[in-house]
């Protein structure tokens, strides 16, 4: 699809298309409250080391402390929300594809 | 073990030559030699992502930091995995629908200024030759150490050398498989270590974690699973927080890591590459945490130690810190000379040798040298990018020229770019540049960071907020740096080792001020086509 020949306007009508403010919806539907998440997720664990020490050197489980376990569901929680979006993404894609194909057949006439 | 070191070291060399021979056809043309025409796939990529982490900072530097620090090292690889979900989740695939060859491109995609472009041209130079110099000035230690015949000034000559070659012929796609062989020999490495520290344990968690709460540090105990090893002192707590910050946002601001989204054909790939690098890297961070438990547990700090030519200065700065941080202080304003902080890189390849033999340190030292030739490389290539397309093609030429002026306006600034990080290298190679890593992270994320995340998310956002912005951080973060103790020492005016905690607000606060003065409706209008674009993939460059 050549871009060039668009205006602004014609940008605009595209950026106002119901179907790709639905997908733009149900991209940031997943991707603001998971930025936050991650993002506080994070930051807690040195927050809580400068703030609380000594709870963070708590052992808990086995002899490992809360700071201990609490960095390696880091590694868990990076995964699993990987695992999240790729899931999702795949449905954007899918929302992605059409909108091109239907906006490029419009586009033709 | 040094002549099969060098051995093993060459036969790394003549792959990656032959690599160089064979994509040295497929690199005449600018999409060639920045982008490998596009035709790298997402597993390719997410490996050669991996390769570009997995740095000589990454493999030896958290290994020792480990070993030295037990759990506050591991805070790093905590942070360096985390901060691969703001690229997932915010960058990756915005920045391949709407990027060409450089980090510039994507900011100024709607962000017509040239003020805008020159100014992130600019930051992409400064962050990857700062990168670039503690890379090469670590290589030239690193290379001493491990074979004391060859002296600094010639490792460094020898890796910058090497490094032009691959990155003049050879462009992105030798680049990218070298990234790919290195990342796959640095895993195999470090698997074989991890497994070997663990059959010293006899498979045994529980062994492992009473060795690491009770590892000799010379002479002392220390338990290596608890906080404040590493940032102790008044500020220690302010540190921690500071360079969570740097990590998580710094990734998203490094110019050679986004650059590598703009060598797959879609938004899926970049995806799917970001997805592979995380695994590998996650894998590959749990890896350095047992090689480095390991090599304190193992080997020992103490003996870790013995093998600095510096070690009674390492020793009185672990031990005296207020004093060497004194120390260094008169010594910089006397002799503008600082004493290496603790130099804790040697733990891997030591680890090796007590558990694998001279064999396996050897294979360990050649892929640590590995390691640092190829990241180097990618470094080049993203500078060179930004002076001959942002630069040179964008600003000066105004994107008139033929394609032939142009790709050898990049192989000179690649040139240009590996002689200067010779030089600069060779001059810094008795300095400790190691916060110069720290720094490079830190300008990426009070800069290239914020202009990157606004430009994709807030329509109003204008080119003055950019500039105010870019130029904000940069400043912020370079000032805090030079007054603050990695610089002057004990008579520091900012406490702080790491500035990210105030110059990533200064940057984010400084765009949003900018843009509210000054509104921008050329910018604003072209907001629509970016989203459209970023979001559906229509009209990106192929």
């Amino acid at each position: 699809m050549q871009h060039h020949h668009l205006t602004a306007s014609e940008w605009d009508a595209l950026a106002k298309d119901p179907e790709f403010v639905a997908l733009l919806k149900a991209r940031h539907r997943f991707i603001i409250p998971a930025t936050i998440f991650f993002l506080l997720f994070y930051l807690a664990l040195p927050i809580g080391i400068a703030v609380a020490p000594a709870v963070m050197n708590q052992p808990i489980l086995e002899s490992l402390t809360v700071a201990n376990l609490y960095g390696f569901a880091q590694f868990v929680m990076a995964w699993v929300l990987l695992a999240a979006y790729m899931h999702a993404a795949r449905s954007f894609d899918d929302r992605a594809k059409a909108l091109v194909e239907r906006l490029t057949a419009e586009l033709a006439k | 073990m040094t002549q099969a070191t060098l051995v093993m070291f060459a036969i790394f060399v003549a792959m990656a030559l032959v690599i160089t021979y064979w994509a040295a056809g497929r690199s005449t043309s600018r999409r060639g030699f920045y982008t490998a025409h596009r035709e790298i796939s997402g597993i390719q990529n997410g490996w050669a992502i991996a390769g570009d982490y997995m740095s000589a900072t990454s493999f030896l530097g958290i290994t020792g930091l480990i070993a030295f620090y037990g759990f506050d090292g591991f805070m790093y690889s905590i942070g360096w995995l985390v901060a691969y979900l703001t690229v997932l989740l915010l960058l990756a695939e915005p920045l391949r629908n709407t990027g060409r060859y450089t980090v510039a491109d994507v900011i100024a995609f709607r962000l017509r200024g040239r003020g805008v472009r020159a100014i992130a041209a600019c930051n992409t130079l400064i962050i990857t030759i700062f990168y670039m110099v503690a890379q090469m000035v670590g290589a030239g230690s690193l290379i001493n150490l491990l074979v004391q015949r060859i002296n600094e000034t010639y490792a460094i000559v020898v890796v910058g050398l090497l490094m032009m070659i691959y990155v003049l012929y050879g462009g992105m796609l030798a680049t990218t498989w070298v990234q790919i062989i290195k990342a796959g020999l640095l895993l195999v490495a470090s698997i074989a270590l991890s497994v070997l520290v663990l059959a010293h344990f006899h498979f045994s968690l529980f062994a492992f974690r009473d060795a690491a709460m009770s590892a000799n540090a010379d002479g002392h105990i220390v338990d290596l699973l608890r906080t404040g090893l590493f940032f102790s002192g008044p500020h220690g707590a302010f540190d921690v927080v500071s360079l969570g910050l740097a990590l998580v946002l710094g990734t998203a601001g490094l110019p050679h890591v986004l650059m590598r989204f703009f060598t797959v054909p879609t938004a899926r790939s970049a995806r799917i590459s970001v997805g592979w690098a995380m695994g590998l890297i996650g894998a590959f961070y749990l890896l350095t945490t047992i090689m480095g438990l390991g090599a304190g547990t193992i080997v020992g700090q103490h003996d870790i130690g013995k093998h600095l030519r510096d070690t009674q200065a390492i020793r009185y700065i672990v031990y005296h810190p207020q004093q060497a941080a004194a120390l260094n202080a008169e010594l910089v304003r006397n002799h503008g000379y600082i004493i290496p902080q603790t130099n804790t890189n040697l733990a891997a390849p030591l680890l090796a040798d007590k558990l694998g033999g001279p064999l396996l340190t050897a294979f360990v030292a050649a892929v640590a040298f590995a390691t640092i030739l190829a990241v180097v490389a990618g470094l080049t290539i993203a500078a060179a990018s930004a002076f001959a397309h942002d630069i040179w093609y964008s600003l000066i030429r105004r994107e008139a020229g033929s394609e032939r002026e142009h790709i050898f306006v990049a192989r000179t600034a690649a040139l240009v770019v590996g002689f200067a990080s010779i030089f600069l290298s060779v001059g810094l190679r008795t300095f400790n540049v190691a916060f110069l890593v720290g720094l490079a992270f830190a300008v990426a994320a009070s800069t290239n960071a914020p202009a990157l995340i606004l430009s994709l998310t807030w329509r109003r956002f204008s080119r003055v907020g950019a500039m105010c912005g870019m130029l904000a951080g940069l400043i912020s973060s370079l000032v805090l740096v030079a007054i603050g103790p990695d610089i002057m020492g004990a008579h520091a005016i900012f406490p702080l080792r790491n500035p990210g905690l105030v110059s990533i607000p200064v940057g984010f606060i400084a765009s949003i001020l900018g843009t509210l003065i000054a509104r921008d409706p050329e910018s604003e209008e072209m907001f629509s086509q970016l989203q459209v674009r970023a979001n559906t993939g229509i009209g990106a460059e192929i």
